[in-house]
This record gives C-alpha cells, structure tokens and sequence, in this order.
C-alpha cells in the first residue's frame, strides 16, 4: 500500500520487513529517527527484535558483530563522525564476512560542525569491504534496504544503505510498503553456513599468518565482484515479486548522447529533471545514476557511456587533493578505453548546499563550452569571499 | 506543481503541519513531498517547513524558493522575516491573527487572508494560553482558500498522523475552515 511517510520511516520499514532480530542504536542526526522508529516498532512488538542502546557507534557495530557471528539477522543506522568512530570495525564486519546491515545518512564531517548532507563521509569508508547502494527517493531506500538483507546473506558481506540526510531521511512522499507476506517471500529467515554454536564449536577471528591471509582476502574480492550480478538476479526476483527495478545503474537518454551527467543520491531526481527540459530544446544530453558504488561496476559504465563525448560528473563530496570521489572512480573506469570521453568532475552540494536545476544546468553548460576539463574538479556556486 | 511555505516558531507544529497537509493532499489524489528546512531548531526559534504537491511524480527535490502560497503560524515572525521572499504574485499570505493584520498594505501584490487560529486551538483545548498548537486550525484554513484538499481528506490526514487529539484537532481545522477571511 502506498502511504506517506519519511525517508527515514521507509528505512525502518524495510527492517520492520525484514524481521530483523537484533538492532543497535547511537543517536546522531540525521539519522536519530531510523533508531526512533524501530524502537517503538520493539516496544509495541510490530519487531520482534533485541533494541540495545549503545554507548557510541563503535560499540553498535562490535554489539551487531558479536549478534550476528551468532547467526542472527542485524541492524544499526548511523551517518557522519558516527561512521567514522566506527571505522575500525567496518573492517572487522566485512573481513568475519558478516552480512550486516546498516542505513548511512550522509552528512557533512565536521568541523566546521555541520549536519546537512554530504557523501565524504560514506565514501571515504570505501575500501572497508562493504557494499554501498547509494539511494534517490522514499522507495528506493525502502526497497534496496529489504535487498540489502538478501544480497548480504547472499555474498556474505555487508551492506550500507546510503540516503541524503534532510532531502531524503527527513522527506515525506508517497511510498509502497509491501505486505509481511510479500517481504517473506521475498527474504528467507537467515540460515548461515557457520555460527557460534557450542554444539558445534569453530573459531572466529583468529591469527591468520602470510600463507593463508591472501586467500581469504582474495576470497573477499571474489565475493564482491560477484556482488554485482547477484544484485542483478536478486533484483529480476525482487521485480517479479513487487513490480519495480532499480538497478546497479540506471541510463536515461544516453544512447544518442554527446554530454552525460553522473550522479548519484536526490541529485539524480533533480538531474531528471533537467535532462526532460533539456532534450525538449533538442539538446544531446543524457544522465547516469550510480547506484551501486561498491563493487564499482566499471564494466556496466564503460558499455553505457564508454561513447560519448563527454560525461561531467557531479560530486556532492571531496577527497582533498585528488577531486570527487565518483569522478575519480570513472575516469579509472574509463581510461583503458580508446577513444573515451573526456571526464569532467563537478564539485557541489557540499554541507547540505542545495544543487538546483540552474546548478546543474550551469554544469552542462559549462562542459559544453570548454574543450578540455578545467581542473580534476571544478568547484561549482563559491561564494566569492568569506 | 504547487509548492508551499510554512512558516511557523519551534513547538507550534509547523513541520507537522506540512506533513498534515502532504497526506491530505495525497488523499485527494496528488503526487507530494513535504520537508522541513532543517536547523538548529528549538522552542520559539523560527521553523520552516514546505510542501509540494503534483500530479504526477515530484522530480524536483531541493528547497522551495519561489512558493505559490505561505502560511504564517505566528504574526511576530513578520519583525524578523520576510514572509513574501521568493512567493509568486498573487499567492495566498494566510496569517493567524484576530484581526486584518496591519501589514497587509506591504503585501499588495498578494492575496491576504486571516484565521484567529489561537482561539480556535484554544477552543478546542489545543496547547495552552502561550502555546496554541494552531497547525491543524491553520491547514483547516488554507483548505479553504483553494477549495482543496477536501476536510474529509484533512480529517483523515489527523486521525492518521495525531491519533491521540484526533477529534479535537479536526473540530480545529473544520472551525478555521469555515471562518476564516480572505
């Protein structure tokens, strides 16, 4: 049934759907309302799951990492210095091979001290071994955080969910909630290969020395390429049974391209818009959504857009002295290819600054009239003095 | 599309009316979004909130700068904000106030209308003396004014989203609705 509800609410939804048995929770905004929510969700037993309220991030994932090694389906929400106080064990969930997962609410890192959305913090913790969906609307973080689960449990690897704080996570829109019956068809109970079981008993988290880290490590490679096409067959399931599809990418007018836009969270939605108004004036522009940013799907990419002339990429985010960090990943995408696009990497939207249909239009406008890129990336609406 | 401004003071329910007014809308068959504009809010601070409303799917998703219409919950935000920034010539500036607001010779490229809304709350035993909760008299109110969503739409919207005040809520938006003066 679709019902308005908040990005947030969707998240919550998702794991409500999911039957998710053990949830961990620090308050931090934007994210504070996931946690809400879920813990009235186990206090009025619409989840029946173990609610424990932590004394900080790091120790929300060390609980869910103990939970889950004990065979249990688990669940935390954080965003910003929340995510960076856990960063150690992001390593640790995704090295035991956990299929944890966890709602990011992007938000600016401080200082300055700054709740509004930004990606750096979600995507300076790329290389922890998580699989990172990046959303666009209500129903898209409803729906990739029920797949989350499934595609989790599927690669044993953990998932974070990622969603713009305020123009997602504090958003009301019309949203499709499936029934309990259709999400159980959907996402089986979990039954993993190994758990701590004293029936049974095995050792977790041992010392591995030189002659055996590689292989699990390569172990870990594998599982995360595969990632991408277990997306795929689990997202032709998720469609036969709820009629929608989201995709690891979506390509709109790319084809016949000369300029394509790269993007990814709410910018998407906006961009869609731009494009519509764009290509009634006859302009040759068409727009890439990323979805899926690890495991990168560089061969889907270079298919797509690996044709046209040029493609600007739009960063709401900032690894400082290399650029934006989606641009970044494209052009290592691309660059094999010959002949290839010329990569043009936008900087904006950072701190919750709003990127509006003018400044995404001035970032076409501005790939159209230079031969070449500027710079690595350009910073789009500085003010001019502070 | 339509998109709308609340403006309204932490603790009056400002967000709250919005998303009141996103699922009334959405009742009568529209595609909606409703957001606040998020601060460092606390009780008395100024509060913005927004709606948009369509029909068809709502791409847009950035704030709202040039609305069609603004509620203003609280007259003495008028000293410290420009309520008209952004707002489309002859759109609705619908203020709580008992009387004609003074103002209203500043805003002659709109529609002004007026609801003594504190009353009304006060009425119906919403909030107290100082703190009238007058969002539900206030979508009450602008329901009127453009003869949409319908107060049976509104009246849903309350029950599912304020249970416990439920009645009293929707006596508010039903009074608003039928006093209000444009």
């Amino acid at each position: 049934m679709r019902r308005v509800i908040e990005g947030s609410h969707a998240v919550a939804e998702a794991v409500r759907l999911a039957r998710v048995q053990v949830t961990s929770a620090y308050p931090i905004t934007p994210q504070t309302h996931i946690v809400e929510i879920l813990s009235e969700y186990c206090e009025k037993g619409a989840l029946k799951a173990r609610f424990l309220r932590m004394e900080s991030e790091h120790s929300c994932l060390a609980a869910l990492i103990g939970a889950q090694l004990m065979g249990v389906r688990t669940f935390t929400a954080t965003s910003s210095q929340g995510l960076a106080y856990m960063h150690e064990l992001l390593h640790w969930a995704a090295g035991a091979r956990l299929p944890i997962v966890m709602a990011e609410v992007n938000r600016a890192l401080a200082p300055g001290w700054n709740i509004w959305t930004d990606q750096t913090d979600s995507l300076s913790q790329r290389d922890t071994g998580w699989i990172q969906l990046y959303c666009e609307d209500g129903q898209e973080v409803l729906d990739s955080t029920l797949l989350a689960f499934r595609l989790a449990e599927t690669v044993n690897l953990p998932v974070m969910v990622v969603l713009d704080a305020f123009y997602l996570s504090h958003t009301y829109e019309p949203v499709d909630i499936p029934t309990e019956e259709e999400a159980d068809r959907f996402l089986p109970p979990y039954a993993p290969r190994f758990r701590m079981d004293t029936a049974e008993p095995c050792s977790f988290g041992a010392l591995v020395p030189p002659g055996d880290y590689m292989e699990m490590r390569h172990d870990m490679a594998l599982a995360m390429e595969d990632a991408l096409m277990q997306l795929v067959e689990i997202e032709g399931e998720f469609t036969r049974i709820f009629g929608r599809r989201h995709g690891p990418i979506e390509a709109i007018d790319c084809n016949d391209a000369e300029i394509i836009l790269v993007t990814s969270g709410t910018i998407t939605s906006t961009a869609r818009l731009v494009v519509r108004t764009l290509r009634e004036r006859g302009e040759k522009i068409g727009l890439l959504k990323i979805r899926l940013f690890r495991p990168f799907p560089a061969a889907i990419l270079r298919e797509t857009i690996g044709r046209a002339k040029k493609v600007a990429v739009i960063d709401r985010n900032c690894s400082f002295g290399a650029g934006g960090i989606f641009a970044q990943e494209l052009r290592a995408a691309l660059c094999n290819l010959d002949p290839r696009p010329l990569i043009y990497g936008y900087i904006a939207g950072l701190g919750g600054r709003d990127v509006t249909p003018e400044v995404i239009e001035e970032i076409y406008r501005r790939t159209q009239s230079t031969d070449r890129p500027e710079a690595e990336g350009v910073w789009i609406g500085l003010r001019e003095a502070l | 599309m339509l998109e709308l401004r609340f403006h309204g003071r932490g603790g009056q329910g400002t967000v709250v009316a919005t998303i009141l007014m996103a699922k009334a809308f959405f009742r009568a068959g529209f595609e909606v979004q409703s957001f606040p504009f998020f601060g460092v809010e606390r009780r008395g601070a100024p509060v913005e909130a927004y709606v948009r409303l369509d029909k068809g799917k709502i791409l847009l998703r950035t704030n709202v700068t040039a609305p069609d219409h603004v509620v203003v919950q609280d007259r003495t935000l008028l000293q410290s904000i420009d309520v008209t920034k952004g707002l489309k010539q002859r759109g609705w500036i619908l203020m709580n106030s008992p009387s004609p607001p003074e103002e209203a010779a500043r805003f002659s490229s709109f529609r002004v209308a007026f609801v003594n809304a504190n009353r009304i709350a006060l009425g119906q035993g919403l909030g107290t003396r100082t703190h009238p909760i007058v969002n539900t008299a206030m979508i009450g109110a602008f329901a009127r004014l453009l003869e949409m969503p319908p107060l049976e739409a509104v009246a849903e919207a309350i029950r599912e989203e304020i249970p416990a005040h439920a009645d009293a809520n929707i006596r508010a938006a039903e009074e608003a609705y039928r006093t209000v003066c444009l």
